[in-house]
């Protein structure tokens, strides 16, 4: 390889000649020298028309480097990389999941504004896409997209959400990071994924636990209380109760809170607990980042009996890289103000060798300065006794001023360090006395009256110390003592008024002050002195001198001109000053994120998150509660065929629920996840209808295949039953009645409630559905059965305390407003007390969308069900809609989301404008995707209920009977939504979607295909 | 609407003259003039390590590493952990030591093509992609002489053409369809002292750091467990992401399914309780007189608690004062150079016979007028203990379950000093 680099730099025209060639040998050695001009920052732009043209090239390491070329360029060559897009839409399609991936890749690195939209489809394609690498690559790409064009933030958002529920490892830390980038504010979207985001954070790879678990710092600072509120850490009872013997560091905290008076009980939330115990392992990672990122996490929030972990760790990183050393010192620094402790069994760690470099010896000197105690200090100073004789002479200045601040901050050892300090000022090295005698000066003002000697030694170093900076603090040393030394004090004055000429500014300032204060204390034997140096200041070339000498004379000299100032110029000069604090520069820097980049700089970085404080109050526990099966479960078929991958160590760690008062109670759990994979026949929400549920046959067909899906979900269960048993919070357990029985007893429960559910369906008073608009289009063709309207589950019988919400779309235009769509909301109440004062409170809506609330209803009997409709303005995106349902007692929080079919309203035209306005849609607009009939979806009547069921749109009259099509408008701008299914031979058809909204079109499509497939 | 970027943007790899000689981007381009930033830092730095590893300019945040003479340069634009790039450099670091045997200016700038493939892998828009060096090696194939003479005449490539599955599996650190005739399994304890001793001998810190290095040549899919005589004198351990965490919780095993080839598998810290046994000990006699120009320089080093073991390697580093000009000594073993330019006195002493010590001794040569120096340099010491694990760490079996074959094993310990520092 090696014999490329150092020959001559090849003609632009020969390398385009030898890409140009057909043998592929030839183009091999052009790419390699392109990009070894790239290396080196040399531009090679004027090639990317002959480049470009490989895109397709067979051979696979020219391919890879025409990518690299590519996407280095293709910003600048906007044109002629649209060229390229098409290989890279085809390998999007590819079986082979990695050249879907790497097709992903590079098209969504070209920064070319107008593929946005192209890259938008692709990206959404594979955040279904059944294999999780295609699925981690899609994460990746969508901060790309997203910084080439922000405004794609609320489509991105609705990905990010859809992958954040993604069980799998590979995803995890790639979609947090994306979210991270795109919206680190929609912390709601958290709460759902957060249980398995700390139970799979042992399997992620070591960058993305980086991520998460900054991202999780976060999230728990905003949900959870603080554990050290009570000063008293944790309670005694509490501790016993969730976490057993487990921590050896609550012995400690039953020691400390059994002396303390008990105050108000704190419980740690068992999620925090969760978070805490989970990190905990990975501080023996061997990633540097992964410790820090830990440590931090518990910096922030464990109890403070339980932060010690830390230390150790960090202290082993102190072994790794000086940089890494660095970072480290930099963070311990800061902790070891705040938890002295914690650090104080390592301290022989931080000594220093003569060989570290001086940066890493000042952070070590700063970590040692903030651990000295009474006890520690000998040790100490005895160690900084040998650091003052290095060769590294800003070390020694360093640890002369350690030692000052072991001085200020340990009353006891003051005078010793003083004594240390003034024999240093014999020292032959002139910087060495500098910064002994600024150092000194510090503390001397905290008691000076003891030390008049130090002071008199002082003054006779004026005839040595040429450094500046120390000369200023013996004159204002002596100024400002004069009193102490009423003898020395004119002598020195003298001396300097005969060097003045040729001193630094600061000394000739410090002198003008010394002369100021000699002549209000000793006026007689200082007056001339003072004069004199005063004149000569007035002829300074620093004009800060000569103002300064100005105001002085003005000030202290009395003449008749002179005011009252004059009365009080000894006061001015001689007041009491507070002695200087020798503080840490990194006091107060735990403010910021610690291991952050805004820590180490002490400013605030670009984009950092700020850390939020504790709340007050608990957030609702609740929403952390996962009930509804998650995307990964439904998304597609395919994906149900794929083999359950299983976690390479988290499966142990999913063993343990987040408490261990969870564990009692298996059984509660299996039926909990059974009983919601199959009550709600397809989660709230879902894009991708969950296709293989009931749905749109008759209410016979219904109940049957409603006892298979139930066996079925059995079955899928059974294995992940203890896995889905570290997602239900221990509340929710002890909440279900259900508390012990058989395991048959789960699918009991079950049949129960789904007939309860089904029970309250028929009771309730929902009228007959008549399809909107009804006299738009021919009646008969759109009169879907009575079952096809769907039921989603709002509020689940177990999360909202007896309480039970579903509701539904009834497709008829929401009064009052028409760009509302109109929610059906049924409610019942399963307990046996009366619920009063059931409202909507306090909805959260993204931009842009408009919640029109339903009445208050003032009272429920226990039993009852009642029916109400709401109407939400969706902005026609699937976004949710959130919101908290509001009782007398409690609140939940609920959320909304549609089916993109939903999203819209029937319109009546004729053929003719059909075909008009189809042609106005077409290119981008239009989405075509062929579809497979299956065998009992092929009369007329079975595909037009199930288009009719899959979205909400009216038929329009067609000529050809091969043919149908459907038209609707969206509900809030209106946009037209075409349909055509062209039957062809066979089970063979076509589906046509024309829509200027390209989301909703897609989306759209793929709910149609899956409706029609069943 | 300001545009978040996180993470790495660019990367320049500079050498110590200040050549930039690699540049690379991961998303737009970034002008080489923001290193001049870097520059500046690194001229008031005045030592290499010294330059501060995280320096703020105006509209970006470089953070950098310092290795094998070569400067890693990344661009930052928000808010990142800084360890996180850091670590990720090293990554960098490392991975081109493993593929080219050293991570040299010269060795970078021959196989410039295969970094650019390697950097395009590792990161992806700035975030890590592929970082294990299994997945790699099965992407980009590393370059051995006889490839790149072949490559050059049938122009075939380096670029693996098996699709890297390892980066699909839960064990993304091993790669698919190892394949050995000698199936071997070697692991090296290798120890390492860190030491401060003051003036009179007695130990002011001491330490022991240690790591098990493997190299493990098995086919198929081993699952291994490695037990410990005496597990519980490990104090602090980091593992490689193969190990079972729980299984060494509970049971104190190294329970793991190997990466292929060369990997770090734990390293350890001993618990400071236990005292060390320093293993040598040093005598010495440093002393500059006032008022004259030279001084003398006496230092003998001795064998001490070895446990019968030869102590070998030694060599003796000191930086001595800037006033020193010459130094005129004699060795009665070894031999010794000094640097009148970086003031470095290497002592290269070989193996310690108990019956006849190693002495280096003589005048040192002072700059004439120039006042004595403060402080007598400190002497840091090297050495290497063959055959023993100072802690008394012992391996006490190797299983291996999963594959059927019988596999060679074999463990060696070695003692070496790693921070080791006499203070006179």
């Amino acid at each position: 390889m090696g014999f490329f680099f150092p020959m001559v730099w090849y003609r632009h025209d020969d390398l385009k000649e030898m890409l140009d060639s057909n043998k592929d040998s030839l183009k091999l050695e052009a790419m390699k020298r392109i990009v070894a001009m790239i290396a080196r920052g040399k531009n090679a732009s004027d090639l990317f028309p002959a480049v470009v043209k490989n895109v397709a090239c067979k051979n696979i390491e020219v391919k890879k480097l025409v990518y690299v070329y590519l996407v280095r360029y293709a910003e600048e060559q906007q044109d002629l990389a649209l060229l390229s897009i098409s290989t890279f839409q085809r390998g999007l399609k590819d079986p082979n999941q990695l050249i879907r991936a790497s097709a992903l890749r590079v098209l969504s690195s070209i920064r070319v504004p107008i593929i946005v939209p192209i890259m938008m489809l692709a990206i959404k394609e594979a955040a279904s896409d059944m294999s999780p690498y295609v699925r981690k690559t899609a994460a990746h790409a969508i901060p790309k997209l997203y910084s080439l064009d922000s405004d794609q933030k609320d489509q991105l958002i609705e990905v990010i959400e859809k992958l954040l529920a993604d069980k799998t490892t590979l995803v995890a830390g790639s979609v947090v990071m994306a979210f991270e980038e795109v919206c680190p504010e929609r912390i709601d979207l958290i709460h759902k994924n957060y249980r398995k985001l700390c139970n799979l954070l042992i399997d992620v790879e070591e960058w993305g636990q980086v991520v998460i678990i900054n991202m999780l710092t976060r999230y728990a600072r905003t949900q959870f209380l603080s554990p050290n509120q009570n000063e008293s850490l944790l309670e005694e009872s509490a501790e016993k109760a969730f976490y057993g013997s487990e921590d050896e560091d609550a012995k400690d905290a039953k020691a400390e809170a059994a002396s303390l008076a008990k105050r108000k009980p704190y419980v740690m939330d068992p999620d925090h607990r969760l978070l805490l115990r989970n990190t905990k392992p990975l501080l023996q990672s061997r990633n540097a980042a992964v410790v820090m990122a830990v440590a931090q996490l518990y910096f922030h929030l464990a109890p403070k009996a339980e932060v010690g972990v830390i230390a150790k760790a960090l202290v082993r990183l102190l072994r790794s890289h000086s940089e890494v050393q660095y970072v480290v010192l930099q963070n311990v620094a800061t902790m070891s103000i705040k938890r002295r402790g914690m650090f104080e069994p390592y301290l022989k760690s931080f000594y220093i060798r003569s060989t570290d470099p001086t940066q890493i010896k000042i952070l070590k000197l700063e970590v040692l300065t903030n651990l000295a105690n009474e006890t520690n200090i000998s040790t100490i100073l005895r160690e900084f006794q040998t650091y003052i004789r290095s060769m590294d002479k800003d070390f020694v200045a360093a640890t002369i001023q350690a030692i000052g601040r072991c001085a200020t901050n340990i009353g006891k050892v003051r005078d010793t360090c003083l004594n240390g300090l003034v024999q240093l000022l014999s020292n032959r090295d002139e910087l060495v006395v500098a910064e002994s005698v600024v150092v000194i000066k510090k503390l001397l003002q905290m008691q000076p009256a003891q030390h008049s000697e130090i002071i008199k030694h002082m003054a006779k170093l004026t005839d040595n110390i040429q450094v500046p900076m120390a000369r200023a603090s013996i004159l204002w040393l002596i100024g400002e003592y004069c009193e102490h030394v009423p003898k020395i004090a004119p002598d020195v004055l003298r001396k300097m008024a005969k060097s003045f000429t040729n001193e630094e500014d600061i000394v000739k300032l410090q002198v003008i002050n010394l002369a100021a204060k000699l002549y209000l204390t000793n006026s007689k034997q200082s007056k001339l002195l003072t004069q004199y140096v005063l004149n000569l200041a007035k002829y300074d070339q620093n004009y800060d001198i000569r103002d300064r000498a100005r105001f002085i004379r003005q000030l202290i000299v009395p003449t008749e001109k002179s005011g009252a100032l004059n009365k009080y110029a000894k006061k001015l000069f001689l007041a009491q000053k507070p002695a200087p604090i020798l503080e840490s520069s990194f006091k107060d820097r735990d403010h910021f994120q610690l291991g952050s980049l805004s820590h180490l700089l002490n400013t605030k970085a670009v984009g950092y998150q700020e850390l939020p404080d504790w709340p007050d109050e608990a957030p609702d526990p609740s929403v952390r509660n996962v009930e509804v099966p998650e995307w990964t479960k439904c998304t597609s078929r395919e994906k149900r065929k794929e083999k359950v991958e299983k976690p390479f160590y988290s499966d142990s760690e999913g063993e343990s629920g987040p408490t261990e008062s969870a564990d009692s109670e298996p059984e509660s759990v299996s039926e909990e996840s059974g009983s919601s994979s199959s009550s709600s026949s397809s989660s709230s929400g879902s894009e991708e209808e969950d296709e293989d549920e009931e749905e749109g046959s008759g209410d016979l067909s219904e109940e049957e295949e409603e006892e298979e899906g139930a066996k079925k979900a059995k079955k899928k269960k059974a294995p992940q039953g203890r896995k889905g048993h570290a997602e239900t919070s221990s509340e929710e357990a002890s909440a279900s009645e259900s508390s012990s029985s058989g395991s048959d007893y789960g699918s009991e429960t079950e049949a129960k409630q789904r007939k309860a559910v089904r029970a309250g369906a028929s009771r309730s008073p929902i009228p007959p559905w008549h399809p909107p608009h009804r006299s738009l289009g021919p009646s008969q063709l759109l009169s879907p059965a009575f079952g096809a309207v769907r039921t989603y589950e709002l509020l689940h019988r177990m999360a909202g305390e007896g309480l039970s919400v579903e509701y539904c779309f009834s497709r008829r235009p929401f009064p009052g407003d028409p760009h509302m769509v109109a929610v059906q909301i049924q409610i019942s109440n399963n307990t046996d007390a009366e619920v009063k004062s059931l409202r909507v409170s306090e909805p959260k809506p993204l931009s842009g969308m408009r919640i029109q609330e339903f009445p208050e209803i003032e009272r429920l009997a226990p039993g009852d069900t009642v029916s109400v409709v709401m109407g939400i303005d969706f902005c026609d995106s699937t976004q949710a809609a959130n919101f908290q349902l509001c009782t007398h007692t409690r609140h939940f929080y609920v959320s909304i989301q549609p089916p993109v079919g939903e999203l819209m309203a029937p319109v009546f035209m004729s053929e003719n404008e059909f075909k008009k306005e189809q042609g106005k849609l077409m290119g981008m607009s239009e989405i075509t995707e062929k579809v497979t009939l299956p065998e009992k979806c092929r009369s007329d009547h079975a595909i037009v209920q199930q288009v009719t069921s899959a979205a909400n749109v009216g038929r329009v009259p067609c000529g050809a009977d091969n043919e149908y099509r459907f038209a609707a408008k969206t509900v809030t701008s209106g946009s037209l939504v075409l349909i055509t299914l062209e039957r062809r031979e066979g089970a063979a058809a076509q589906l046509i979607v024309n829509s200027e909204k390209m989301v909703i079109g897609t989306m759209l499509v793929k709910d149609i295909v899956q409706a029609l497939a069943q | 609407m300001c545009f978040q970027q996180k993470m790495i943007h660019s990367l320049f790899l500079i050498n110590c003259s200040g050549d930039i000689f690699l540049e690379k981007h991961w998303k737009s381009v970034v002008s080489q003039s923001v290193c001049d930033y870097f520059f500046e830092a690194q001229e008031k730095a005045i030592d290499v390590e010294n330059v501060p590893p995280v320096i703020s300019t105006p509209h970006h945040y470089l953070i950098s590493i310092y290795r094998d003479k070569i400067f890693f340069v990344s661009v930052i634009q928000t808010e990142v952990p800084p360890l996180f790039v850091i670590e990720f450099l090293h990554r960098v670091a490392d991975t081109f030591q493993d593929y080219f045997g050293e991570c040299s200016e010269t060795a970078i700038k021959d196989n410039v093509v295969i970094v650019y493939e390697l950097l395009e892998e590792m990161l992806d828009n700035g975030f890590p992609l592929a970082t294990e060096s299994n997945i790699l090696k099965e992407l980009i194939k590393p370059p051995t002489i006889l490839r790149s003479v072949v490559n050059s005449i049938t122009g075939s490539s380096n670029v693996g053409d098996t699709l890297p599955t390892g980066q699909l599996s839960n064990i993304p650190w091993r790669r698919a369809g190892v394949k050995y005739t000698n199936n071997e399994a070697y692991f090296d304890v290798v120890e390492e002292i860190d030491a401060i001793i003051d003036k009179s001998g007695s130990t002011v810190f001491a330490e022991i750091q240690g790591v098990i290095d493997s190299c493990i040549k098995l086919s198929g899919m081993p699952d291994l467990s490695l037990s410990f005589m005496n597990p519980r004198l490990l104090d602090d351990v980091s593992f490689h992401p193969c190990i079972r965490f729980k299984r060494w919780e509970s049971e104190r095993v190294l329970s793991f399914i190997p990466p292929d080839g060369n990997f770090r598998l734990i390293s350890y810290r001993v618990s400071s309780q236990n005292l060390v046994a320093i293993p040598v000990y040093v005598k010495h006699m440093i002393s500059f007189k006032e008022n004259s120009s030279s001084g003398r320089f006496d230092v003998t080093i001795g064998p001490k608690q070895n446990m019968g073991k030869t102590v070998e390697g030694v060599v003796m580093t000191v930086h001595m004062p800037k006033a020193v000009l010459n130094m005129n000594l004699t060795a009665t073993q070894g031999s010794y150079t000094f640097d009148p330019v970086t003031k470095v006195l290497t002592w290269d002493v070989g193996k310690i016979t108990p019956q006849k010590l190693p002495n280096l001794k003589g005048i040192v040569n002072l700059q004439s007028g120039a006042p004595k120096p403060e402080e007598n340099p400190s002497l840091n010491i090297q050495f290497k203990i063959q055959q023993l694990a100072i802690s008394g760490l012992k391996v006490n079996r190797l299983d291996m379950y999963g594959e059927k074959y019988k596999p060679f094993k074999g463990v060696k310990y070695i003692t070496k000093a790693g921070k080791f520092q006499v203070r006179t």
